[in-house]
């Protein structure tokens, strides 16, 4: 007969054991499973996903009823157990029911602390636990409008934001003055509260409770300061505590938690426990990284192979709220014996700050730019020393040894043995090697074989980069959901499909429609916006006040507050008639800095910008249109001598550059757009980092594109060859409207196909030939409203934008 | 005692934008909000002194366009996790005249 398993808890870390004991010894036991939830077992994690609305209950089911069916498991859901009896080896339900075991697993989880507050009976004092509370949550936000949490950390800070999503007025008290002191220092917080106010969150800060209040339900919250808050809702998330009351009255032994030895046995052999329950060597736990790796020793020591043994490892925490990138492990806050490295661009909203010890990284937090917590993380677990990467480890993996790298490819950079997911402790060795041995082509799939991103999510960046990397092209990658920016939480591509479903025309109705949180949106969303209006709308009003101050006035600005201007030089060609001008009015202006632009054409820096208007005036008169170097637009087009003089040149690159140039000049774009024509393979114009590059052959034209010279330098695409000057001109149109239409804001092209892949550009514009040129079409309809030189147009009709409103004294 | 300097009226600046004033101590700011309230600002950034007139502005704020600091219109003060102040002037609007008291 086979011997009697009975967990208690059918939660995280009593059902891991039991996936892990199945596979260990599927055969050994006879298993029953006692849950006080009436569901099977659930991802508590995605609770908060749940809460905002972007995900269901089914969608967070781990085992459904009928897994435990199938794997021979008796499962009663919704029954408490309220009793055991150790001598007897049984256990006894609430209503009565009385079971037998061979072995014990208490698996009971925490239970939410409840400040001892008057009024925390009252209706509408919840905590944030379980499904029931979630459901509370989305009840009461349908008839009430304010909610109070109480508690600043991971839990508080995702209840409020969840409850804001569903509409609710949030306010957030806490009693530190830093939100989620167990993860953040000061700075870090700071920078989080500022974004979490600017979603529409408020805060008390530094307050304590003191009594809630109430006649029916919840009405305010009254402070110790004196001061009060009206609410309809209170949700506490002030801590959790071991559930420890059944092992307790059952005389195991338990202080904190019940206390665990290294193979998570408690005082009596035959009864183990795992999970936030637990006491082990004086440490509690409140996340699953280490609950799963006791699931998985307990599990080794139930199977009876008996060698497996528990050590807590360092764990690593991050936030749960769209939008907010954080991560924080280790000893973030140091002490003499520690040396920190800080970084803060606050513009950016990006914080670092290392904490080393001894030449070791033992502690990180990185707010805003968390691409390299993995390495962090990885250098922290395995006390590696930092010394000869001291000085440049604070900007990341990639900035070790190389230059003109991004981050896009980080993964590539681990180890086979760094953790990508670290609530189930996968390994990047794990990831790739299910890959490539399953054929596994999708996140899910990654999920089901691997557990990777399966619990919190927030690695899900990671292992879609490692199934990017391991499959090349063939990934088909689901674009994570991104919010554009603070004002909302839609994200581009949902933006981009409500003007044209909805129908919204300018920049007010739009955030109207869509509920924009601040009346005004920000300096980030607005100069999208317009952009996307713009190249939705033929007839859409350019809004100038929501361009960034260079498109606005048609000019780059400097330092110093003065303005370059850079008149367009046609594929890079000039004469002695363009230059004498140039010369001439760079006298009259008293132009500081004319300086060759690695753009093959004239920068005239420093000019002041009330001379602006008057310039361009004297530039048009020379015949020179503006050169956009300022704009999200048609840069320059470069070419190289050609065949014209050239003993290699094939082909007339530069006579063609200037065609292009000319087809091309004065169009918006997502990004800047730079074009380059070389008239052989040589290639010197460089085709092959420019966002559409060509390169002339004996036989026609080879075609390239989303190349990149800047930040993160990337080789182009081969997109097709054609045989004419003018296919070559045509698929240089489709593929630019393309991008106008389907890119998202300040996504420049590489990006971009690595995002949408180039078989799907290549379906659109080359293999599609009607396609191509529905799509030229558009584009050469929106240049007719495009080409008008916008310097000739200040210059005659905008003066006034460029002088002061008044001069006194 | 506050001395009113006329500026101009208030068309002259654009809605959510701004126009400057020059003075013997340098330039001052005059921005319109959306909702037609008008702020005087000395023309520095407390970062590295990029001319706040020139930013993006939004509600109550206006958007360095150097490095993107955010300078609350009607106390000078930088915003959010930056710090620095930059001079703020008195405003009013009669009859559609701007006034600033310098
Ligand atoms: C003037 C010039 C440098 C020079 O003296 O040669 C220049 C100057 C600036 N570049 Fe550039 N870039 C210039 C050629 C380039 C090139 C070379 C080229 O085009 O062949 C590159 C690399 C190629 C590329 O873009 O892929 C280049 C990559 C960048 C980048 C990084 C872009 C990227 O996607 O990684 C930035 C930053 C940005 O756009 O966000 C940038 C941004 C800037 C800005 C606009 C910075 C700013 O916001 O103020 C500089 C404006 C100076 C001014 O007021 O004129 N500049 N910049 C060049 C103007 C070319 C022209 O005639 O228009
Ligand atoms: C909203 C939310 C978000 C979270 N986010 C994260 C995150 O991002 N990352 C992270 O690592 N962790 C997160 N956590 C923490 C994580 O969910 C817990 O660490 C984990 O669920 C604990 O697992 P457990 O099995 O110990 O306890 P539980 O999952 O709570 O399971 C215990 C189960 O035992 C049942 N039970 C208790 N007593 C009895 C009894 N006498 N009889 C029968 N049944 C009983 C309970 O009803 C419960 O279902 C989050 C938690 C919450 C609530
Ligand atoms: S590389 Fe470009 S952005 Fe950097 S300083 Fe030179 S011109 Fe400016
Ligand atoms: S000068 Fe204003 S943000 Fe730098």
């Amino acid at each position: 007969m086979k011997e009697k398993l009975v967990l208690i808890g059918n939660g995280m870390a009593g059902v891991r054991t039991l996936e892990e004991l199945l596979k260990l010894a599927p055969e050994k036991y006879d298993i029953t499973v006692f849950g006080d939830e009436p569901y099977g077992n659930y991802n508590r994690i995605m609770l908060s996903p749940v809460l905002a609305g972007d995900k269901t209950i089914d969608q967070i089911m781990i085992n459904d009823r009928q897994w435990y069916i199938d794997n021979g498991i008796t499962l009663h859901a919704g029954k408490k157990i309220t009793h055991i009896n150790r001598v007897r080896r049984q256990v006894e339900t609430a209503e009565g029911e009385v079971f037998e075991y061979d072995r014990l697993l208490l698996a009971t989880g925490s239970r939410p602390f409840m400040l001892p507050l008057p009024g925390r009976d009252l209706p509408g004092v919840i905590s944030f636990r379980d499904i029931a509370d979630v459901d509370t949550m989305l009840e009461t936000a349908k008839s009430y409008k304010k909610a109070v949490v109480i508690g600043g950390g991971l839990l508080g800070l995702e209840a409020a934001n969840g409850l804001m999503i569903q509409g609710m007025e949030v306010t957030v008290v806490h009693i530190a003055d830093v939100l989620m002191n167990q993860q953040l220092d000061k700075p870090a917080s700071d920078l989080m509260l500022n974004e979490l106010q600017a979603k529409g969150l408020k805060f008390l800060m530094s307050h304590e409770t003191a009594a809630i209040e109430g006649k029916k339900r919840v009405e305010k919250v009254v402070f110790k300061n004196g001061t009060e808050i009206d609410t309809d809702l209170v949700v506490m998330a002030v801590g959790i505590r071991p559930n420890i009351e059944l092992a307790q009255s059952a005389g195991i032994h338990c202080e904190r938690g019940i206390v665990v030895d290294d193979t998570m046995q408690t005082f009596d052999p035959k009864v183990y426990a795992v999970g936030e329950c637990v006491q082990h060597r004086g440490a509690t736990f409140g996340l699953v990284a280490p609950l799963f790796e006791q699931a998985k020793v307990c599990a080794n020591h139930l199977a009876q192979m008996g060698i497996a043994r528990y050590v807590s490892s360092i764990t690593s925490t991050k936030l749960k709220v769209t939008g907010i990138d954080l991560f924080s492990a280790g000893n973030f806050i140091g002490d003499e014996s520690t040396e920190d490295l800080v970084f803060k661009d606050a513009a950016r909203h990006v914080y670092k700050k290392l904490v080393i010890q001894d030449d070791k990284l033992i502690g990180a937090v990185l707010y805003g730019d968390t691409v390299d917590g993995a390495w962090y993380f990885q250098l922290m677990r395995d006390g590696t020393d930092v010394s000869s990467i001291r000085e440049n480890m604070l900007f990341g993996q990639h900035h070790i040894g190389d230059s003109g790298h991004g981050a896009a490819n980080s993964v590539d950079g681990l180890p086979d043995d760094a953790e990508i997911c670290g609530c189930n402790g996968v390994c990047k060795g794990d990831i790739v090697k299910a890959i490539s041995k399953h054929s596994l082509f999708t996140l899910d799939e990654v999920k089901a074989h691997t557990k990777a991103s399966a619990s919190c999510g927030s690695c899900t960046g990671l292992v879609e980069q490692l199934l990017a990397s391991t499959l090349g092209s063939d990934f088909n990658d689901t674009p994570s959901k991104k919010a554009m920016c603070g004002c909302t939480s839609m994200s581009h591509g949902e933006v981009k499909n409500a003007i044209k479903d909805k129908g919204l025309k300018t920049i007010s109705d739009l955030m109207v429609a869509l509920d924009w949180k601040n009346a005004d949106g920000c300096h980030s969303c607005r100069p999208a916006l317009n952009y996307y209006l713009l190249s939705t709308w033929p007839d859409y009003q350019d809004d100038p006040q929501s361009r960034f101050i260079n498109e606005r006035v048609h000019a780059n600005i400097q330092k110093d507050g003065t303005y370059s201007v850079v008149p367009r030089i046609w594929g890079g060609v000039t004469n002695a008639n363009e230059l004498r001008a140039i010369a001439d009015i760079s006298d009259k202006y008293n132009v500081p800095t004319v300086k060759i632009t690695g753009g093959q054409r004239i920068d005239l820096l420093g000019v002041k910008k009330d001379d602006l208007p008057k310039m361009w005036a004297d530039l048009s008169e020379a015949g020179f249109v503006s050169g956009h170097a300022y704009g999200k637009s048609l840069r320059t087009v470069k070419t190289c001598v050609g065949s014209e003089w050239c003993r290699f040149g094939t082909q007339d690159s530069t006579g063609l550059g200037i065609k292009v140039e000319k087809m091309t000049w004065g169009s918006w774009t997502p990004h800047k757009f730079k074009i380059a024509v070389s008239g052989c393979p040589r290639n010197c114009a460089e085709a092959t980092i420019k966002d559409f590059g060509i390169v002339c052959v004996d036989s026609g034209y080879e075609l390239h594109v989303g190349g990149n010279g800047g930040i993160k330098v990337r080789a182009t695409d081969f997109l097709c060859k054609v045989a004419t000057e003018e296919e070559a001109m045509e698929y240089c149109a489709a593929f630019m409207q393309l991008y106008r239409e389907d890119a998202h804001y300040l996504e420049r092209t590489a990006p971009w196909i690595e995002r949408v892949g180039l078989k799907s550009v290549q379906a659109k514009v080359v293999d599609d030939h009607d396609n191509r040129k529905v799509l030229a079409q558009r584009f050469y309809e929106s240049q007719e409203r495009s080409q008008d030189d916008p310097w000739a147009e200040h210059a005659a009709k905008q003066r006034e934008n460029y002088i002061p409103i008044k001069q006194v004294g | 005692m506050q001395n009113w300097t006329e500026v101009g009226p208030v068309e002259s600046v654009p809605q959510k934008g701004s126009r400057v004033m020059t003075t013997p101590d340098g330039d001052v700011a005059i921005f319109r909000t959306s909702s037609d309230e008008v702020f005087a600002l000395f023309d520095q950034c407390p970062h590295k002194k990029g001319p706040l007139s020139q930013g993006i502005v939004y509600d109550k704020r206006v958007a360095c366009p150097l490095h993107n600091w955010v300078i609350d219109l009607s106390s000078g003060e930088a915003t959010g996790p930056d710090e620095g102040c930059t001079r703020s002037f008195a405003t009013k609007v009669e009859d559609g005249m701007i006034y600033i008291s310098l």
